[in-house]
């Protein structure tokens, strides 16, 4: 593969021409407080059906504050999240999840003791006999659906009888991703999921992301590498200390522009007055 | 889709590079142990470990040893059935040896007989009302005692999130407590015939080999197996995947003191008297078969047939030094020294997986 990209520009970078569908997601003043730690301060933000928006800010931006709050992970302080048409309150991950919201997280929640499939169907195990927590496990179905998933994905696995902690760290990445990919989500947010890969494992994951985009499947991505943001999505979303300072659209930057926002060199003018 | 499929992207599916299973070692070493026994036994009594040598018995093995061998074990064994859930789940309990003496006390006083040699009950608990009980009711009232302190150990582990190991050592000390006050520290005995009969003979290891097998099963095909192992393996991981961890973890402390309770119930009815002092240690047995048999410490990794296997091997060195008319004391140091090796293996075992990827 040699999609390794050093042009910053990201208007030649191949992307999906495909039509933006209805609004997934909006956030709508969206604010979280640690105490006196405003970590998320009025944050409006509007997702389409087949979009992919990558979050970029610097350590501290409150990027991970946001998705935290889309994600159920905690509470917000104050503000509205409308998923799908329905204001939603997620109490917790699951509901998230439960709603079709999946996330692969930047530590990864796999078992490492356990193989794929077993990682893809953790927590809803296929069962071929039900009798509560003594349930009958149906191996076979659990082994189809994950190769179909793999297949899908275009996830590299030697062999998924492998455990988890036999596999390379871009291989636990993909089963990972593969694993939101299989359960029909309508979100999928990755946090840094190239953070901790090498080259080529990161080109897996990448190629992985540009099949969701081919599917229509919208995603937000939250990443520190610009060549890989400039890749792969539509638009880019800048936070600077707790605030979205721009909104900008792919072939309307390029990457010192998105420096500029992140370092607070700029700020878009329908955000100054919140730095004011 | 068959095993082309496990190639996807042109990386081939090796077989011979599949994981050997892990059992395999511990029977590697049960086996190296037995021949060293006969090796010994031949070299130093020129008589054999394994078979038999007598001419007026038809037999090629020596089935008197064997059936001892697994005897001997086969009541700790139960127990670390249970302990080996706990450990793979990422706890520990040392709990069970307590558990066993508070419930065979129990147990034993609901199944005990109102004559003894046409007097009455020396040793009676309760008057004629909990005489001649059917014997169901003895059992069932172990197995209450068993899920009793097994829920109260996964509810402080699960809710009040303190270490397994802090709350499996109140439950030992506090279940001790309740067997010596229970008769003020007197034995209870004169079971009815129907309990007595429950442990006669080889039947604890019916039991041990039934519930083995079963146990085995469950872990391996059913949700609760899986999740035991998820949760022993990342438990934040199976919190995000929609794991009720909290639920569970009862479910693993209750069964695993059940399984001592019915332990307690065939131990008590194998010697016809409940003691306070019963079980002492046997968690640490329990805990050692199930460490010898590949289970780790560390959660995520092991198999109730590593345990049975485990067990087989405290067996044949219990057996074994009692053939070679070694000391009883050499028995218990090598013990000791063959738990921490198997443990200084376990850990070798992790860092060269670590190392590896």
């Amino acid at each position: 593969m040699s999609d390794v990209q050093t042009n910053l520009s990201g208007a030649k970078a191949p992307h999906s021409d495909r039509p933006l569908g209805d609004v997934i997601l909006e956030t709508r003043d969206l604010t979280k407080h640690y105490g006196g730690v405003h970590a998320l301060e009025g944050a409006n933000f509007v997702l389409r059906k087949g979009e992919h928006v990558a979050i970029m800010g610097d350590n501290g931006a409150g990027k991970s504050t946001f998705v935290r709050q889309i994600t159920g992970v905690e509470q917000r302080t104050r503000g509205d999240i409308i998923f799908n048409g329905q204001p939603v309150h997620f109490a917790g991950p699951l509901d998230a999840r439960e709603a079709g919201i999946e996330t692969v997280f930047q530590t990864l929640a796999l078992a490492d003791h356990l193989d794929v499939a077993d990682n893809l169907f953790l927590g809803r195990e296929k069962i071929r006999f039900k009798l509560g927590p003594f349930s009958i496990l149906d191996y076979k179905a659990m082994r189809d659906a994950t190769l179909a998933a793999l297949v899908k994905t275009g996830v590299k696995i030697p062999n998924i009888h492998n455990t988890i902690e036999r596999m390379s760290g871009g291989q636990r990445q993909c089963v990972a991703i593969a694993r939101t990919a299989t359960f029909h989500s309508k979100l999928t947010i990755m946090d840094e999921p190239t953070a901790a890969l090498g080259v080529q494992e990161t080109a897996q994951v990448e190629n992985i992301v540009r099949t969701l985009k081919e599917q229509g499947e919208p995603l937000i991505l939250i990443s520190h590498n610009m060549r890989q943001v400039m890749d792969l999505c539509d638009r880019i979303i800048v936070f600077r200390r707790g605030r979205i300072c721009a909104n900008l659209k792919k072939e309307e930057t390029d990457g010192q522009d998105v420096v500029a926002y992140i370092t607070g060199a700029k700020t878009q003018p329908e955000y100054e007055q919140e730095f004011a | 889709m068959t095993d082309s499929a496990h190639g996807i992207g042109g990386l081939k599916y090796d077989p011979k590079k599949r994981a050997k299973p892990p059992e395999l070692n511990v029977f590697v070493a049960l086996v190296l142990l037995v021949i060293a026994f006969e090796a010994l036994g031949r070299m130093l009594y020129g008589e054999s470990f394994l078979f038999n040598t007598r001419d007026n018995v038809d037999a090629i093995f020596n089935w008197p040893r064997l059936n001892i061998i697994i005897l001997q074990v086969s009541i700790v064994g139960i127990i670390a059935i249970g302990v080996t859930q706990v450990i793979i789940s990422g706890g520990i309990d040392l709990s069970s040896g307590s558990i066993v003496g508070a419930t065979a006390m129990i147990t034993m006083s609901f199944a005990q007989t109102a004559l003894v040699n046409g007097n009455p009950n020396p040793k009676a608990v309760f008057g004629d009302w909990a005489m001649d009980l059917p014997v169901l009711v003895p059992i069932l009232v172990g197995l209450a005692c068993g899920i009793v302190a097994g829920t109260i150990n996964g509810l402080f582990i699960a809710y009040t999130r303190i270490p397994p190991f802090i709350a499996t050592l109140g439950m030992m000390v506090s279940a001790r407590g309740l067997s010596r006050w229970w008769t003020n520290g007197q034995p209870v005995s004169f079971p009815t015939e129907s309990y007595a009969a429950l442990g006669k003979g080889m039947m604890p290891v019916v039991y041990f080999i039934a519930l083995a097998i079963l146990f085995h099963l469950i872990l391996r095909y059913t949700i609760y197996g899986k999740h035991t192992f998820a949760i022993g393996s990342n438990e934040d991981a199976a919190r995000m995947s929609g794991i009720n961890v909290a639920r569970h973890k009862v479910l693993v402390y209750a069964i695993a003191a059940m399984l001592a309770s019915i332990a307690a119930v065939v131990l008590s009815s194998k010697n016809l008297t409940a003691q306070a002092g019963m079980g002492v240690m046997y968690e640490l047995d329990a805990i050692a078969m199930s460490v010898i048999g590949g289970v780790s410490l560390a959660g995520g990794r092991g198999s109730i047939l590593g345990t049975v296997l485990g067990a087989l091997i405290f067996g044949v060195i219990i057996s074994g030094f009692t053939f070679l008319k070694l000391d009883a004391y050499y028995q218990e140091m090598v013990k000791g020294a063959i738990i921490v090796g198997a443990v200084v293996l376990d850990q070798w075992r992790q860092r060269r997986n670590a190392a590896r990827t």
